[in-house]
């Protein structure tokens, strides 16, 4: 039924791809015409070159009809987040700074999609810079969250989390540099996964905090997620943060309910809705039933977490978003004057408050006579927490929270006060701290409100989270939900 | 030489920032080189294209290496890069990658060697303390044209090894003679061309004073962006004078950063301690430290060439090379290797080899070259020995029919003079145009004594028999005349001798 591609899983859209029951045109055009009738009320898009989408489409069908197929992933549309180059696209982190800018050059994972056979299709809204979590930070347009329309996705890869619960894609990608996929995955029901840090080649992906960015997969199921990392995963000699193939072999996925799963102390006390707990709790419980040893961990610098991020992401940052300047590309003031008053004005002008926020606080922790008292002790804690996690997760396989203490909240709810948001990532930042994968797995409602569960495990035990959510995942009916629009 | 008052001191160390020989950038894979059209070496790397990362050249590191090897230096076992951030449209990223906590190369050390008393007696020679050299990226070129500002990318990500010395040096004398034998060893282990025409090496220059028997350094000035030695040395002796006048006056010395105007000799104040910049350093997070394996340090070693002075003391104590000539040979490895091959086939006269490699050879290459090297006023143009029509072997081959009396000295000059016209054998052009010596001892103590009869010499033979030695070349002329200018001039001399006693 052509009506409900929209509804069907990437993997049962590639078998009837396979089986020559649809075609890459077929399903790209109805995931525009959904498009034409959806984005409007989400969002998620601040781009799509239909005419491009179709000809790969076509591109697609053929190869797959000379017996040219490139796998699993032939013929299936594959949103970006707009902080991930492709060539001849667009490429502006949503940011007023970057609005004019058109990729010259492919990210290594869009290379490694083309290289799939995947479309690629559309740009994503995100907050600008990847800096926020509920995508109101997009200088472009509001993202809505599909389940209810007053309210956020999530963010900063909401675009790419909106895009999946309200049917308009069946996969998209999405970065994480403190919880901007896991976060708004939970937001928005779906799952978003982000690898073990140096997996993905980050070459493409425009900076935000280098130390802590990762690119990942995100989709309506686990099988989907899988699906898409699969195809991401590879070394790439642009990236020296990349592990080359010797470094990279995945710990295998073991029995899912033999898995040991550590509950960290005090993690669902304060803070924590009890619609959010009881979801977790009950998943808890769920693989306790299944066979798994749950036992309590001790994560005793856990609350220095969001602090160390503030410090480390931000000093980062102010250094990464120096290169907007208005002298190469993008937002040029047309103030007149010295070439370095140019360049003041153009940033200025193309940053808006939070990126100038961060930016701020950045130069400060990295300034003489601060950088030891901030920057410096930073990175202490910054160790200290990685090797905590690593001492837990010798003991236990993964690590099992809330993704997000509350659900969603309303657009504009929390704007005027950004340490409240800063704390909906508590949960998700350690992970990028220690470069540790996690993934968020939809495990509930609260009312109408989707939530999930987070795990997080050793380094490159991407095969284990992901045969813990399938476990999940096919004894509940929260996959390939969608929100009705 | 600058006149420096006896009872100052002058305390001076150097930043001296080399372009290495690469094919590639230092974190990206464009090519470099000079006389490009602007922009023209650049790819989204260079331009700092959002999303692009920086991936070391290890050929870069490598290089830098080597001259932590030719200067003696510790190789570390591991380096790290860190970002200086500051805002200036050269800088695509608006930070620079650079070696600020672990550099790649660390201590070491520069023999130089100070002019002599004259050109052909050898100065005194001196070691100066490398501090370390740490590998960073250049910057683009900015300039203003009428109401705007155009930026050229070409140079930025070219690799720099920035040398830091000690302070060591104490003359302006002895920063030009630290910056030659840099340059030599550079270029002779192929770490760098040094071009400074091409802004291939430039120099930052700390100076200060203090009264002599201080222990205490005084403030120091750094003058920024000097771009050939004549402005280093210039610089020091404009610095050290103003710095003496200053505190002879009463007043302090700012510590301030200041550059050098080549065309008016004078140094001028870029910005004071207050404005210095707040580069806010920290560790690169997209380039993780580099190890660097001993084996890699060991197969670098190998390819390190003798050193400078090591060379010039072998020639003067093992070959017998008079220091001139040495000192000529060893400033380029080419020509010493060129000149050992010489040897290595004639090894019995070794001078005389050098004599015409560096008189000669040197003289006839830079003709044929048509410029002089601009890079260094002072010392002689580098040549190219590539297209030299001279062979090693043919100009050993030359020296020995001298030595074997086969031509005469002065014929051994027309002989060079052809081989470096058509590349062919000495023996050839002896053969070709007849001039074998007559070594013929019955056939010339006939002719010398057929001399000697003539009554129109007869007043030279008495003056030489009265004590005046120098008679007896009135004799050699007619000799010459008679054989074609062919007779061993040394046979004639032991026959005259012998038939006059």
């Amino acid at each position: 039924m052509a009506d409900a591609l929209h509804t069907l899983s990437a993997a049962e859209l590639g078998r009837r791809l396979a089986a020559g029951t649809l075609t890459s045109r077929a399903l790209c055009e109805a995931l525009i015409a959904r498009y034409q009738t959806v984005n409007e009320k989400v969002g998620a898009f601040t781009h799509l070159d239909q005419a491009d989408v179709l000809a790969q489409a076509d591109a697609s069908d053929a190869r797959r009809q000379a017996g040219q197929g490139r796998g699993p992933l032939e013929g299936l549309p594959v949103a970006i987040k707009d902080n991930i180059a492709v060539k001849g696209q667009p490429l502006t982190c949503s940011s007023k700074m970057l609005a004019p800018l058109v990729s010259p050059y492919d990210s290594h994972v869009a290379e490694r999609l083309r290289a799939a056979g995947a479309i690629l299709y559309g740009r994503l809204n995100m907050d600008e810079f990847a800096m926020g979590s509920s995508t109101e930070n997009s200088a472009l347009r509001k993202t809505f969250n599909p389940w209810d329309l007053a309210r956020i996705p999530g963010g900063s890869s909401g675009g790419s989390a909106a895009a999946l619960a309200a049917g308009l894609v069946p996969l998209s990608l999405g970065s994480d540099t403190g919880g901007s996929i896991r976060q708004p995955a939970s937001h928005c029901g779906v799952v978003g996964l982000k690898p073990t840090y140096g997996l993905i080649s980050r070459f493409g992906l425009v900076a935000f905090a280098s130390s802590l960015d990762q690119i990942g997969p995100m989709a309506r199921s686990v099988e989907d997620c899988e699906l898409l990392l699969n195809a991401l995963a590879s070394a790439d000699a642009r990236d020296m943060t990349c592990f080359g193939p010797s470094d990279r072999a995945l710990s295998a996925a073991g029995d899912a309910k033999k898995l040991r799963i550590g509950i960290p102390k005090g993690f669902l006390g304060k803070g924590v809705a009890p619609e959010v707990a009881a979801a977790v709790n009950a998943a808890v419980e769920f693989y306790r039933a299944q066979g798994c040893a749950i036992s309590e961990v001790e994560l005793p610098s856990a609350d220095l977490a969001v602090p160390t991020y503030y410090v480390v992401a931000t000093a980062e940052a102010s250094s990464n978003l120096g290169r907007y300047d208005g002298v190469r590309y993008g937002h040029r003031s047309s103030v007149a004057g010295t070439p370095v008053e140019m360049m003041t004005a153009s940033r200025s002008e193309g940053f808006g408050p939070e990126v100038k926020r961060r930016i701020l606080l950045g130069t400060f922790v990295l300034s003489a006579g601060y950088a030891d008292a901030y920057y410096v002790r930073a990175l202490r804690a910054r160790a200290k927490i990685r090797a905590e996690y690593l001492a837990a997760l010798a003991g236990v396989d993964v690590l099992l929270t809330p993704t997000v203490p509350t659900p969603a909240f309303k657009v504009g709810e929390k704007a005027a006060d950004p340490l409240q948001l800063y704390l909906e990532d508590i949960f998700t930042i350690p992970a990028n701290l220690a470069g540790l994968p996690a993934i968020s797995v939809p495990c509930g409602k609260s009312g109408h409100l989707p939530v999930g569960f987070h795990l997080v495990g050793a380094p490159l035990s991407e095969a284990k989270l992901l045969a813990a959510g399938r476990l999940f995942e096919a004894a509940h009916g929260y996959a390939h939900q969608q929100a009705a629009l | 030489m600058s006149n420096v008052p006896s009872d100052w001191e002058v305390v001076i160390g150097l930043e001296v920032h080399v372009q290495l020989r690469t094919r590639a950038k230092v974190f990206a894979s464009s090519p470099w080189g000079f006389g490009k059209e602007p922009n023209e070496q650049v790819d989204p790397v260079v331009l700092g294209l959002p999303g692009t990362l920086p991936v070391v050249n290890r050929e870069a590191v490598e290089k830098a290496i080597l001259f932590g090897l030719v200067v003696g230096a510790e190789i570390p076992e591991r380096c790290a890069w860190d970002r200086k951030n500051y805002f200036y449209p050269d800088n695509p990223k608006n930070y620079q990658l650079t070696q600020k906590d672990f550099p790649v190369v660390v201590g070491g050390q520069v023999e130089i060697e100070l002019p002599g008393a004259s050109r052909n007696v050898m100065g005194e020679h001196k070691f100066i303390r490398i501090h370390h050299a740490h590998l960073e990226e250049d910057v683009g070129k900015l300039s203003h044209a009428g109401s705007g500002s155009l930026v050229d990318y070409n140079r930025a990500g070219v690799p720099l090894l920035e040398i830091v010395t000690e302070p060591d040096l104490r003359s302006s004398a002895e920063a030009e003679a630290f910056l030659r034998s840099l340059v030599a060893m550079l270029t002779q282990a192929g770490v760098a061309d040094c071009d400074m025409e091409k802004g291939q090496l430039r120099c930052d220059c700390n100076v200060s004073v203090r009264r002599r028997g201080a222990e205490k350094l005084g403030t120091r000035t750094e003058t920024k962006n000097l771009n050939s030695i004549s402005s280093v040395r210039d610089t020091v002796i404009y610095e050290t004078a103003r710095q003496i006048r200053e505190l002879e006056a009463g007043r302090a010395i700012t510590q301030e950063t200041r550059g050098w105007n080549a065309e008016l000799a004078r140094g001028y104040v870029l910005r004071d301690k207050e404005d210095a910049h707040d580069y806010r350093y920290f560790p690169d997070p997209d380039i993780p430290t580099l190890k660097i394996s001993r084996e890699t340090v060991a197969r670098l070693a190998k390819q390190v060439p003798e050193n400078l002075y090591d060379r010039q003391r072998r020639y003067v104590e093992k070959l017998g090379l008079p220091y001139t000539a040495a000192s000529v040979l060893v400033n380029d490895r080419a020509l010493a290797e060129w000149f050992e091959a010489a040897v290595a086939a004639h090894p019995a006269n070794p001078s005389g080899i050098a004599n015409l490699v560096a008189n000669d050879l040197l003289r006839d290459l830079a003709a044929s070259a048509g410029a002089a090297g601009a890079f260094d006023e002072a010392a002689p143009a580098p040549v190219s020995l590539a297209s030299c029509p001279i062979k090693p072997a043919q100009l050993a081959g030359l020296v020995k029919l001298t030595d074997d009396g086969v031509i005469s000295k002065q014929q051994a000059k027309e002989v060079f003079a052809e081989m470096f016209k058509t590349g062919r054998d000495a023996a050839a052009i002896v053969d070709a145009k007849g001039l074998r010596q007559n070594s013929d001892t019955g056939e010339l103590e006939k002719i010398v004594q057929e001399v000697i009869a003539d009554p129109a010499v007869a007043k030279s033979i008495a003056e030489y028999r009265a004590g005046n030695e120098k008679a007896i070349n009135a004799l050699k002329g007619p000799i010459m005349k008679r054989t074609q200018g062919k007779a061993n001039p040394v046979l004639i001399d032991q026959l005259l001798r012998k038939f006059l006693a």
